[in-house]
C-alpha cells in the first residue's frame, strides 16, 4: 500500500535530528527489508524516531508482518509474546539488544535487526499486515489482526474528511505502536506529507519548540492531554501554525469540549472529536467542526464506513476498515477475515435527530485510561493469578482495587504489569466482596458500598 | 519544614519514590514515576506547598530537580 510513497522523493517524510526525505526514508526500508522475507513475522518495539518509523513503512510495503509493541513495553510480558508468536527477527532499539541472544544482523542508528533461531514453521494470511495490542500496554498476549485493506482503506477515509494534504505536518504526541498514532502516520505518508517524530511530551518545551521551528500543522491527543493542555492555559498559547487538533482515545469531559473550541475558535484552529478502536483500524467517527455545536458527540461515520445501532443500543461499525479479527498466538496467523466487515464496538450509544450519535456506556468491564484500554476483567485476573486476592473496579479516571487483605506492593506491581503510572489506582481494605447467590461479583454494589 | 524539605516532599510524594533518588539531580522521564502524568502531581504538590501558581512556561521549562529550584527563585521561594 505505500507503493505510492516512491512517488514524493524529495518530499520530507520524517522530521527528526534532521530532515528526512522520502527518498532517504525508503532506501533505508528497502535495505532493511532485504534481509527479511516476504511474509515473514517481525516484533517491532517502536519509538518516534526515523529509523522505527522507516521500518514499519518498510514492512507494510514489502508485505512483512509487523508486530509492534512499545519499546517499554514490560520485558516479562515481552518475552512471553515472543514466545508465543515465534518471530523470524526482531527489530528493536540496540538498548535492549543485551536482553535477547539472539544474532545481531544489521543496524541502523539506534536500532538493530535480530535473527531469532526459531525453527517452526506456522501459515501466515496473505491479507495479514500489523499486529497490535487493543490498548498499548495491557498484560494481554491479544492481537489484533489489522489487513492492508483495513489500514489503507481507514487512512483513505481519515485523508478525505481532514483534507490532509503534501503539505500538512503532524507531530508525534503518542507511541506510535498505537493505532491511532499510526492512521496519523499512514494518512500523512499517503499524501506525501510529513512527521515530525520527536520522544517529547507536551509537558516538555522542546514539544513546543518543535512546533514552532518545523511550523507543525497538526497534533492530536487522548483526553489526558487535553487535560495537560488546560493546565498549560491552552487558550493563552501562540499556535501559528497549527490548522487542527484531534482528539481521540476516550471520551473527553464536556468542559474540555467546550473550553477547546472556545479556545480554539479565537486561534482559528479546528479542533475535531473522533471515535475508534484498534478492531476497527483506527477510527470510525469523527465530529465535524461545522457541528461543533454538538458538544458530547462521537459524530458521525467517517467516509465509507456505516455505524448502526443494535437493539440493546451497542455500536456497530461496518466498512473495509473492520479488522479480520483476533490472535492469540502464531498459530492464529493463518486466519482469515472472521469479522465480515461487522464489528460490535462494545460501546452503547445513542443517536439524535440529525444523525449523530453519542456514547452512553458500555457493554463490558473496560475503562479508558489516558489513552489505554484497559480490560478490568483480565487485569484482575492477572492479579489474581499472582496471588493477590483482590477485587478491580474502576472509571475512565482510576481503577480501584479493593480487598479484604492488606497488599502494600498491589499497586506497584499492577502499575509494573500494565505500565501505567501509580497515581491512577487506589487501594482499598473493604470488610467483604459483595456477591450475589450465584456468587458473582457485584461490581456496582462494592463501589456504592465502599466508594472510589 | 523547610523550604527544602517541602520541595523535597513534593517530588516524593508526587513520585512515590525514596528520598534518595532525588540525588545526582533526577531528571524528567529518567524514571518511571516522572513521565508526564507525575509531572502534572508535581506541579500541582510545589503549588500546594509554595502556595503558587506556575505559569505555563515554567511548567515546561521544569526538566530536572536543579532546573525547578531556579524556577521556584522567580515565585520568591528561595530553596
Amino acid at each position: 500500500m505505500f507503493k505510492k510513497l516512491d512517488e514524493y522523493k524529495n518530499n520530507i517524510a520524517i522530521i527528526e535530528d534532521k530532515e528526512y526525505s522520502y527518498n532517504e526514508m525508503l532506501s533505508l526500508s528497502k535495505e532493511l527489508t532485504s534481509y527479511i522475507s516476504k511474509r515473514d513475522l517481525v516484533i517491532h518495539l517502536t519509538s518516534n524516531t526515523f529509523e522505527s518509523i522507516a521500518g514499519y513503512v518498510g514492512f507494510i510495503k514489502e508485505k512483512i508482518v509487523d508486530l509492534l509493541l512499545p519499546s517499554d513495553i514490560n520485558k516479562t510480558l515481552l518475552k512471553e509474546v515472543i514466545q508465543n508468536y515465534k518471530p523470524k527477527f526482531l527489530y528493536i532499539p540496540i538498548s535492549l539488544k543485551d536482553k535477547f541472544e539472539f544474532d545481531e544482523v544489521v543496524r541502523y542508528k539506534n536500532y538493530c535487526l535480530l535473527k531469532t533461531n526459531f525453527d517452526i514453521d506456522y501459515k501466515i494470511n496473505d491479507e495479514l499486515a500489523l499486529l497490535l495490542t487493543t490498548s498499548g500496554s495491557t498484560g494481554s498476549l491479544k492481537f489484533v489482526r489489522q489487513s492492508y485493506k483495513n489500514i489503507y482503506s481507514n487512512a483513505k477515509s481519515i485523508i478525505q474528511y481532514l483534507n490532509i494534504k503534501s503539505n500538512d505536518i503532524a507531530i508525534t504526541t503518542l507511541p506510535s505502536s498505537y493505532t491511532f498514532m499510526l492512521s496519523i502516520i499512514n494518512s500523512h505518508f499517503l499524501q506525501g506529507g510529513s512527521v515530525v517524530a520527536c520522544e517529547y511530551s507536551i509537558m516538555q518545551k522542546e514539544f513546543w519548540d518543535l512546533i514552532k521551528e518545523k511550523k507543525v500543522t497538526t497534533f492530536s491527543g487522548v483526553p489526558f492531554t487535553f487535560e495537560m493542555l488546560k493546565r498549560l492555559k491552552f487558550d493563552r498559547m501562540e499556535l501559528d501554525s497549527i490548522k487542527y487538533i484531534t482528539q481521540a482515545g476516550g471520551k473527553l469531559r464536556e468542559d474540555l469540549v467546550k473550553y477547546f473550541i472556545n479556545s480554539c475558535e479565537k486561534k482559528d484552529i479546528k479542533f475535531i472529536v473522533m471515535y475508534g478502536q484498534t478492531e476497527a483500524t483506527a477510527r470510525i467517527s469523527y465530529l465535524p467542526w461545522e457541528n461543533r455545536d454538538k458538544i458530547g458527540s462521537i459524530g458521525i461515520a467517517i467516509p465509507d464506513v456505516k455505524i448502526e445501532l443494535a437493539n440493546d443500543g451497542e455500536l456497530i461499525c461496518k466498512g473495509d476498515n473492520v479488522t479480520l479479527g483476533y490472535s492469540q498466538n502464531c498459530y492464529d496467523l493463518y486466519k482469515g477475515d472472521e469479522n465480515n466487515g461487522v464489528l460490535y464496538t462494545g460501546d452503547i450509544a445513542r443517536e439524535d435527530d440529525d444523525g449523530f450519535f453519542y456514547i452512553v456506556g458500555r457493554k463490558k468491564r473496560f475503562v479508558k485510561i489516558f489513552g489505554n484500554r484497559i480490560n478490568l476483567d483480565e487485569l484482575e485476573k492477572i492479579a489474581n493469578k499472582n496471588g493477590y486476592e483482590v477485587v478491580i473496579s474502576g472509571n475512565d479516571e482510576k481503577i480501584v482495587i479493593y480487598s479484604t487483605k492488606e497488599y502494600k506492593d498491589i499497586i506497584e506491581f499492577l502499575s509494573k504489569t500494565i505500565k501505567q503510572n501509580k497515581k491512577i489506582f487506589k487501594f482499598k481494605i473493604v470488610n467483604s466482596i459483595i456477591r450475589n447467590s450465584a456468587g458473582k461479583i457485584l461490581y456496582k454494589e462494592m463501589e456504592k458500598k465502599y466508594g472510589y | 519544614m523547610s523550604n527544602l524539605e517541602k520541595y523535597n516532599e513534593a517530588f516524593i510524594e508526587s513520585f512515590g519514590i525514596e528520598e534518595e533518588v532525588l540525588k545526582n539531580n533526577l531528571k524528567y522521564n529518567t524514571i518511571e514515576e516522572w513521565d508526564s502524568i507525575g509531572h502534572m502531581s508535581l506541579m500541582a504538590a510545589l503549588e500546594d506547598a509554595f502556595d503558587i501558581m506556575l505559569e505555563t512556561e515554567d511548567i515546561i521549562e521544569f526538566s530536572d530537580y536543579e532546573k525547578g529550584k531556579e524556577i521556584l527563585k522567580k515565585y520568591d521561594v528561595e530553596i
